[in-house]
């Protein structure tokens, strides 16, 4: 049988291949996961990297993956029918000078977890920068979410660690929520081995 | 619930931490992973295809007003998963620096000339066998500051979607003999040196094209899944 192929960083010239709008390319996938025509709670997220001596991370790329409204993913392993075929449920974003990335999505719907369980509405996350020889996987997570008292996979985080996976809601404007990555350190964003 | 994806592969990627690569040890994170069942978040994912990408993406040489300098090489292969099953119409994307080891990008500031006819970015989708093929200009070596005299072999880099968001891949292709591996931190972080070799592209006598362009072999091998287990009612 042939054996995996292993992973390298992305390195600091990643825009070249994963952000081509920088170019002047059209891009199939960038901060915009889904446009004012789709059902379902609009919402921009927004966030910074920070690496383990407080410094931003100028040079990541962001993917976030995730489900519509209704909690249904567009593939194809996810049997049920989605209410839009436009909607394709990945965003990408490199991130700015001073850290941050964001995205404008719609809030997804919860989604069927392991043996019978339901999982809380949540955003899968892949982190991919120089310094990162594989990809950081996390999830956001929704502040004031009732069901993420439930969830089967925050379960499984110490209860101590668990704000780090939950975007707060911005006072200031209500669809904005914030949600911050720490590579490294006391407050460390929880990280994924699935 | 048992895992869709095998977990055993995992092994050949790098640690996080590989304190010769310097960046990792302010980026790698210094608490344990959680691990988490594979669920439908994660059995699922992106699905990019032949619509998205334009044919003439896969050639990095043409698009501009004259030719690329450096030699012409063509880079081809096969997508599998680790039972050797073909990962079909799934999307690759590529980018690299010009012949003489310079990147397209406003923070390479290595002086070497930049090429006006060569950007470096390319993609394309593989077909039914998972095959995928580009053309391109071999990479240059070009210095970084990660310690003193320090250079990075030739490469390619390479991203890949494969059917799920486990299965997502981003790796460098190296081509073989380079005389730098030795003091590459980044190829030498991966832990078994035969998994390192999996990294290295093949010349390829029969994918080279008379009069033409150097041919390399590079297959790429995504997480596969676990075989399924027999239901006990029809064994």
């Amino acid at each position: 049988m042939p054996e995996r192929t292993p992973s390298q960083t992305v390195g600091p010239y990643l825009h070249i291949g994963l952000i081509q709008a920088e170019l002047g390319r059209s891009d199939f996938a960038g901060p915009l996961v889904a446009d004012q025509g789709m059902a379902g709670t609009h919402i921009r997220i927004e966030g910074r990297i920070v690496d383990g001596e407080g410094n931003v991370v100028p040079d990541a790329v962001v993917e976030v993956w995730q489900a519509d409204a209704a909690g249904r993913y567009a593939h194809p392993a996810d049997g049920r029918q989605l209410a839009s075929n436009s909607f394709r449920g990945f965003g990408r974003c490199p991130t700015a000078k001073d850290g941050t990335f964001h995205f404008r999505t719609i809030k997804p719907g919860s989604v069927p977890g392991p043996d019978g369980t339901t999982q809380a509405p949540h955003i899968n996350v892949g982190i991919l920068a120089r310094g990162l020889l594989k990809r950081l996987f996390t999830r956001i997570y929704f502040a004031g979410e009732a069901a993420n008292a439930s969830d089967p996979i925050l379960a499984r985080v110490p209860a101590e660690r668990r704000d780090t996976l939950i975007a707060r809601r911005d006072p200031a404007d209500p669809a904005v929520y914030r949600f911050d990555i720490r590579l490294q350190g006391d407050d460390e964003t929880v990280f994924f081995d699935a | 619930m048992t895992d869709t994806y095998s977990r055993a592969g995992n092994a050949a990627d790098p640690p996080y931490l590989h304190p010769d690569y310097q960046s990792t040890r302010v980026r790698a994170p210094k608490k344990p992973l959680i691990v988490i069942p594979q669920t439908l978040s994660e059995t699922t994912g992106p699905v990019y295809g032949h619509s998205d990408v334009r044919p003439e993406e896969a050639d990095l040489t043409i698009g501009h007003a004259g030719e690329p300098l450096g030699e012409r090489i063509i880079v081809t292969g096969r997508v599998l998963d680790e039972a050797g099953r073909p990962v079909p119409n799934s999307l690759i994307e590529i980018w690299q620096c010009n012949a003489a080891g310079r990147y397209r990008h406003a923070i390479d500031q290595h002086d070497a000339p930049l090429d006006p006819n060569f950007t470096g970015a390319g993609r394309c989708v593989t077909d039914a066998d998972g095959r995928y093929r580009f053309v391109t200009i071999k990479p240059g070596a070009y210095p970084w500051r990660n310690h003193p005299n320090a250079w990075r072999p030739a490469h390619i880099h390479f991203s890949l979607f494969g059917p799920s968001f486990l299965t997502r891949l981003v790796t460098q292709m190296y081509f073989p003999g380079d005389p730098l591996f030795p003091f590459d931190p980044i190829f030498n972080s991966v832990p078994d040196p035969k998994a390192r070799e999996r990294l290295v592209c093949k010349f390829d006598l029969a994918t080279t094209k008379p009069e033409w362009a150097l041919g390399y072999v590079f297959d790429i091998v995504l997480r596969g899944r676990n075989a399924t287990p027999m239901d006990p009612d029809h064994a």
